[in-house]
């Protein structure tokens, strides 16, 4: 089974860059599947992969992360102005964030309007 | 906010005391994109030496190596930079996709730790680079999570990008694929192997690297 948690972008707006990167790997940690409301910082993202790399151990194997941002493609003019604005002032709300534990998510593969999540076949016990 | 401050007054105050000759050129890429093989090609044809041992297996690199002051020329131009190549960054490591490759258990552990420490030091060192080439694999899916990380962080830093697409004497190579993934920056087709395109390669390093 695989489960997901979903987490709106008020839950992280107020945290510094480190909680919300905790945040996020804390759940990761408990076998779940994050879909965060929004994108993270380009930094963020990074620290991601780094505290990630330094949680890696015995259960934990690192991350699958991937950004759908809709809305990256095509936009012009005033609306990529207008999004930009409301992004500074309200945070990163657009598109969402997969985080998944490469233990449980082989791949994600991303399309502008389509996503495809690769589990790993569970172990079946005799 | 105050990260972000911090990193624009370091990198002020460290252009204002660095000298012009010690511009960092930074490898960056997905593991076995081909850094090490790009980095030994430029030192092959400037400095007649090979700068780090190459493999198939991924994360063959996991320590930063440096190659100090290599000057190359184009037209008549001289351009010197410290060449910097980092080990691949990847989200997971598992010892045991090393096991596959034939490696014992233990290796595959150590090589594993040494692995994520890499993928922590090159992160680090984003903030220290002047200029980055990134190499990819020209016969692999450019788009990825971790290419478009590491495309976003150095555009956050305002660091000048080159993005390779290597592996180009390949005929699963797909040059416009990456070109595609990344409009907004100068994409070149190479084979660092067999020194395809790098003449071409150096005449753009010195719109990165000024």
């Amino acid at each position: 089974m695989v489960t997901f948690q979903f987490v709106p972008y008020y839950e992280i707006e107020d945290l510094g860059s480190a909680r919300r990167v905790k945040k996020l790997i804390d759940i990761v940690k408990q076998n779940k599947i994050v879909l965060l409301q929004g994108r993270l910082r380009k930094e963020e993202e990074a620290d991601l992969i780094s505290i990630a790399m330094e949680e890696i151990g015995k259960k934990f194997k690192g991350i699958e992360l991937a950004v759908i941002n809709p809305e990256e493609r095509g936009q012009e003019g005033l609306r990529k102005l207008r999004n930009n604005f409301f992004n500074i002032v309200l945070g990163d709300r657009q598109g969402l964030t997969i985080v998944g534990p490469a233990s449980v998510v082989k791949d994600i593969k991303k399309d502008p309007s389509k996503i495809e999540l690769l589990t790993k076949e569970s172990r079946k016990k005799k | 906010m105050i990260g972000v401050l911090k990193r624009i007054v370091n990198k002020l105050l460290g252009n204002l005391f660095r000298k012009k000759k010690d511009v960092r050129l930074g490898l960056y890429g997905p593991p076995n994109g081909g850094k090490t093989t790009l980095a030994n090609r430029i030192c092959k044809d400037w400095l007649g030496e090979d700068m780090g041992t190459v493999s198939n297996v991924a994360h063959e690199t996991r320590e930063i190596q440096i190659k100090e002051q290599i000057s190359i020329k184009s037209k008549g131009k001289e351009l010197s930079f410290n060449l910097v190549d980092t080990p691949g960054i990847a989200t997971k490591i598992d010892y045991e996709e090393f096991m596959k490759s034939g490696m014992k258990e233990k290796a595959a552990k150590q090589r594993a730790k040494e692995a994520t420490k890499g993928i922590i030091d090159s992160i680090k060192w984003l903030d220290d680079m002047d200029a980055v080439v990134i190499v990819l694999d020209a016969t692999k899916d450019p788009y990825t999570q971790v290419n478009i990380t590491i495309v976003g962080n150095l555009q956050a830093r305002d660091i000048p990008v080159l993005i390779v697409g290597n592996k180009s004497d390949l005929k699963k190579a797909d040059i416009k694929k990456v070109q595609a993934a990344y409009p907004q920056y100068d994409v070149i087709g190479i084979s660092a192997k067999y020194g395809k395109n790098m003449e071409k390669l150096y005449e753009a390093l010195f719109k990165i690297a000024k």
